[in-house]
């Protein structure tokens, strides 16, 4: 436990602080962008959108009852923001991205490639962790922008285009509602914390992966647990920290 | 502890242990410059954990490898890659990286290290390549190889930086009579023209006698007999002549130990 731990930190260490070359590190950085990043755009737009229509269906049903219809966009906007927006796109982000990132390493692993860049002076924590590190980082947040913008717009295709709530009220009530520090920054945070603590445990798991398919297998599995944990219980604490008060 | 002169890499009381396996215990040897040393023994004694060894991947217990006069495991990791510049190993799998086509496998480690223009790079790459007989499969992805060209472009690869030694480690297993005989025929050509340093590990008898100019055996933890393929074969090691022949029952049995047979199956 101590020792993996340790190991996790020096990845970690190494991830943030190991800089490579620009000439080099500039492309990793960008095709690994397009792989887990990109490549995770559809299901993220599409839960998103989704996420948001039964948000605003289910609102809806709620304050229609009370004649408040036309606070439908705050809820789900803020819904989306402070919670849903950073959490569903990481527990997404875990499934789609993280695991591929751990299946991947853990067959590099298997089949000597890390152990082959070693043997070439190359640092693998370089060549191959840091850009991944990075690429999750900056991914996760524009991926819950992403999914947090597909969301509302999913709730004003069930408020407005479906159950006729009026068009400005929707969008007025929502701009007042919403502060760029409480709700907007906030929802940044969040994903770039959850971010860090996917991608660091995806690598981890891959690097350290018994290298075997019985063993792939596992680490596969682990990082979507305890990434999908760790997420939720990160978010608990920093919505104490952000909103409590 | 002093190198001597016609060696490249000197083991010296080498011990090693996974857990509570010793799988080595104060083994020692020496690979001579430009030749073709072979290290033989059977499957899963540790072949390939030695080449790990010496390639500084893993850390011994006690013991030393000196690499040109260098001790592997007391240097920093900067002079370790300093060091891995001027060794490179040839892996069971190939490992290629399979994100990449061949000539980009080749040029990877002229691209990391040599600071080379791309167009000087790309004739060493395509010489190194014809050296091998790939240059045609330039272009082609690993996938599309078969086991035994794997294995070429990742010789081609290995030998990108003009290194002094390379460690071949299990060259022949899996490869059919034809693709046995090319890397044979390479790893030969390719010691010679280049004046490597080459450690073969492998227990395919046959092939490795025909190449080796010295062989360790090891087996038991430790060499149990080295000297040329000739002395070898004049050996009256029982052991090692079980070994060198293939029969499957001698000083190492045939049966996993185990309790008396009738016993266990009447009771």
């Amino acid at each position: 436990m101590v020792r993996g731990l340790g190991r996790a930190g020096l990845m970690l260490w190494g991830a943030i602080f190991i800089a490579p070359r620009p000439s080099k590190g500039v492309p990793l950085l960008i095709k690994q962008l397009y792989v887990i990043g990109v490549q995770s755009m559809i299901i993220v737009l599409v839960s998103g959108l989704f996420i948001g229509m039964v948000l605003a269906l289910q609102g809806y049903t709620i304050l229609v009852d009370f004649g408040t219809e036309d606070s439908l966009g705050p809820m789900v906007a803020l819904s989306l923001l402070r919670e849903l927006g950073p959490v569903v796109t990481a527990l997404l982000f875990a499934g789609r991205a993280g695991s591929a990132l751990t299946a991947e390493l853990g067959l590099m692993k298997s089949t000597e490639q890390l152990s082959s860049l070693e043997m070439m002076a190359v640092d693998p924590l370089r060549q191959i962790i840091a850009p991944r590190f990075w690429a999750g980082v900056i991914s996760m947040p524009l991926l819950a922008v992403m999914f947090v913008a597909v969301g509302v717009y999913g709730g004003y295709l069930v408020g407005v285009e479906w159950k006729g709530i009026d068009d400005g009220s929707f969008w007025s009530i929502l701009q007042a509602q919403v502060e760029w520090r409480q709700d907007i920054v906030n929802c940044l945070i969040k994903s770039v914390a959850f971010a860090v603590v996917v991608t660091w445990i995806a690598l981890y798991r891959g690097y350290y992966a018994v290298p075997n398919p019985e063993g792939i297998s596992r680490a596969t599995t682990q990082t979507v647990v305890q990434s999908s944990l760790a997420v939720l219980a990160l978010d608990f604490v920093l919505t104490a920290m952000m909103f409590a008060s | 502890m002093t190198l001597a002169q016609d060696s490249l890499v000197e083991i010296h009381n080498l011990g090693f242990s996974r857990g509570q396996h010793v799988i080595y215990d104060d083994i020692s040897l020496s690979i001579p410059r430009g030749k073709v040393t072979a290290i033989m023994g059977p499957s899963g004694i540790g072949k390939t954990t030695l080449l790990k060894l010496i390639a500084g991947q893993l850390t011994p217990d006690h013991g030393q490898v000196l690499f040109d006069g260098h001790d592997i495991h007391k240097i920093n990791r900067k002079q370790l890659y300093q060091l891995r510049k001027r060794m490179s190993m040839l892996f069971q799998s190939g490992a290629l990286f399979t994100d990449m086509n061949v000539f980009d496998n080749v040029a990877f480690a002229l691209r990391e290290h040599s600071g080379l223009d791309e167009v000087i790079i790309r004739r060493i790459v395509l010489m190194k390549l014809e050296a091998v007989g790939l240059r045609g499969a330039a272009q082609l992805m690993p996938s599309e190889l078969s086991g035994g060209m794997q294995r070429r472009a990742a010789l081609a690869r290995a030998i990108a930086l003009e290194p002094d030694m390379v460690m071949y480690d299990e060259p022949f297993a899996g490869q059919d009579p034809i693709a046995m005989g090319v890397l044979v025929k390479l790893i030969r050509d390719l010691s010679s023209a280049l004046n490597l340093t080459s450690v073969v590990v492998s227990h395919d008898v046959e092939e490795v006698m025909s190449i080796a100019d010295y062989v360790y055996v090891v087996a038991d933890r430790k060499v149990i007999a080295h000297g040329t393929p000739a002395q070898l074969k004049q050996s009256d090691n029982q052991q090692l002549q079980q070994f060198l022949l293939g029969e499957p029952d001698g000083p190492v049995p045939f049966h996993y130990p185990a309790m008396d047979y009738q016993k266990e199956l009447i009771g």
